[in-house]
């Protein structure tokens, strides 16, 4: 892309942009739509597997089941937002420690790689046991858990890897640290950060559902499912599934809509979104 | 010394040395018996081939370096204080730009930095994109200007605390030589709008004899000052300038002090090795 085409694009930028991603998108949209309709047509004919109930029966479940479903999403979207809450908090300040000293770094950052190693599902039983299986904070911190490496990996990067050249400008205006860090090292930070909160908004539903499998209270999407397989009732599972899955989607967007809202020229320099 | 100078001293370089200190090896000297001396408002350039360390002599100058040995005064203080008191306007080899600022931004950057006054941030920042003919491009973003609109850019926020001592290290040296001839006597301009002392990097003969009114030459292993060469083109010069016979002798005898002239008493061996940085 050179300057003069770029350029060119800037007055008209809005209307091409949409037009653009109706034109990326649609190709997508037309798969998704045309998977639906042969899930449909296929199963409607008795199928293969049988547990397997059509869209329309997944939509039907959806109304029947809806106070009991609605309850249920608010339920695991407020322990999901909450971990992802509190794991963004907590990987921003030690991102920001093992940034600004070395000392932090050389012993934060090793353990905190080695920690995201540990198969971090088998771990859920004993955040129940620790903040109370009917707490939503124990839900909540398994959610924080996956939320937080990488939110420390990017932060500490994108505070750390910054241009020599803007630095020894920073130097040559007697700019202090604080100074380098407010107008060098965390606007060079934020991009990396987005990426991270984008990975870990989806990991905190992740986190949510995968803590509430291994007990808890009872209206909560992970139970639901687990409840509704073993009642047969597979309409009723799939709808708590898509449901928890729209969620995500919907606080990914807000995300990335968040994202772009706050590095505006991110978007611009990397015209195809990720 | 002083009392005979007409236009005071902006920097003063006395036996300046600097020595890198190599693993396992001998220490690196890098500069040695460095004396420079510019007067206010003048603009000299500093030329040689590739590792002679023209840049650490600018860093050095800008006290973003520290030298070993030697003094380095700039307006009559220490080269530190004269930082701290953001006598220095820099422009390097890359714009380095900030991508998450608009150009208006970029140039508005060291006024944040040093708190000048807000309510003349703005008037200030326009005024110097107007100086670079960048006027019209306030709102954009870097990456929508080309190399040279970039180093422009790079040029005006230099030139944003007013300094009294800019310090431009090859800051052409990425651009074609069409671009590099009009930013030439673009900055000749801005030189002649703003009376700023500038120290400019180059290995470039034609830019360096075209600005300059004193070329340093330099040569390698260690750097050191080697000729000085009085460049007696009247100013303001033009681009009829660069058609003078006498811009031509004195791209030649620049050319010829780079290779080393026999009287100079460099080496054979170091004349082939500068030669070849200019292969």
């Amino acid at each position: 892309m050179t300057a003069s085409s770029d350029r060119a694009g800037g007055a008209g930028a809005l209307p091409r942009a949409a037009s653009d991603s109706i034109r990326r998108y649609l190709p997508a949209l037309i798969v998704f739509v045309g998977g639906l309709v042969l899930w449909q047509l296929y199963f409607s004919g008795g199928g293969f597997f049988r547990p397997v109930p059509t869209p329309t029966e997944i939509v039907g479940a959806t109304v029947d089941q809806w106070e009991l479903l609605s309850r249920s999403a608010v339920a695991t979207i407020i322990e999901a937002l909450g971990g992802l809450a509190i794991g963004t908090t907590a990987g921003l300040l030690v991102g920001f420690l093992t940034a600004r000293w070395a000392i932090a770094r050389d012993i934060l950052l090793p353990l905190a790689i080695g920690a995201s190693t540990i198969p971090i599902i088998a771990v859920a039983p004993i955040l129940n046991n620790w903040f109370g299986v009917l707490n939503p904070l124990s839900k909540m911190m398994m959610a924080a858990l996956l939320v937080f490496f990488p939110v420390v990996i990017s932060v500490t990067r994108g505070l750390v890897e910054v241009q020599a050249g803007h630095l020894e400008l920073m130097r040559s205006y007697a700019a202090d640290d604080t100074l380098i860090l407010r107008k060098v090292r965390v606007p060079n930070m934020l991009p990396f950060f987005f990426t991270a909160l984008k990975v870990g908004t989806t990991l905190a539903f992740i986190g949510a559902i995968v803590g509430e499998f291994f007990g808890g209270t009872s209206d909560v999407l992970g139970r639901i499912v687990l409840q509704m397989i073993s009642g047969g009732r597979f309409d009723v599972a799939w709808a708590a599934i898509i449901i928890g899955a729209c969620a995500a989607i919907l606080a990914y967007l807000v995300v990335t809509l968040v994202e772009r809202w706050a590095i505006p020229w991110y978007w611009h320099l990397h015209d195809a979104p990720a | 010394m002083t009392n005979e100078a007409a236009i005071p001293t902006a920097v003063r370089l006395a036996g300046v040395e600097k020595v890198f200190p190599v693993k396992g090896s001998d220490p690196m000297v890098v500069l040695t018996g460095i004396d420079l001396e510019v007067a206010q408002r003048e603009l000299i350039s500093l030329i040689g081939p590739s590792g002679c360390g023209k840049s650490t002599l600018l860093r050095i100058i800008g006290d973003l370096i520290e030298p070993s040995s030697g003094s380095v005064v700039v307006n009559g203080k220490p080269a530190p204080q004269a930082r701290r008191d953001r006598d220095y306007g820099m422009v390097f080899q890359a714009p380095v730009l900030f991508d998450w600022r608009t150009v208006e931004a970029n140039v508005r950057l060291p006024l944040e930095v040093t708190d000048y006054p807000r309510d003349q941030r703005d008037a200030l920042v326009r005024e110097k994109l107007e100086l670079v003919e960048l006027g019209g491009f306030t709102k954009h973003y870097p990456h929508q200007l080309s190399g040279g609109m970039q180093q422009r850019v790079a040029i005006a926020r230099a030139l944003a605390l007013q300094p009294s001592l800019l310090l431009m290290d090859e800051p052409f040296g990425a651009l074609d030589e069409m671009t590099r001839e009009r930013m030439n006597s673009e900055l000749l301009h801005v030189w002649g709008e703003t009376g700023t002392t500038v120290i400019f990097v180059t290995h470039s003969i034609p830019e360096a004899v075209f600005l300059s009114s004193r070329v340093f030459v330099m040569s390698p292993r260690p750097g050191r000052i080697s000729e000085t060469i009085d460049i007696d083109l009247p100013y303001p010069r033009s681009e009829s300038t660069r058609e003078e016979e006498r811009y031509y002798e004195l791209v030649t005898e620049v050319r010829e002090a780079l290779r080393g002239r026999p009287a100079g008493g460099i080496s054979l061996a170091q004349r082939s090795r500068s030669d070849g940085a200019f292969g």
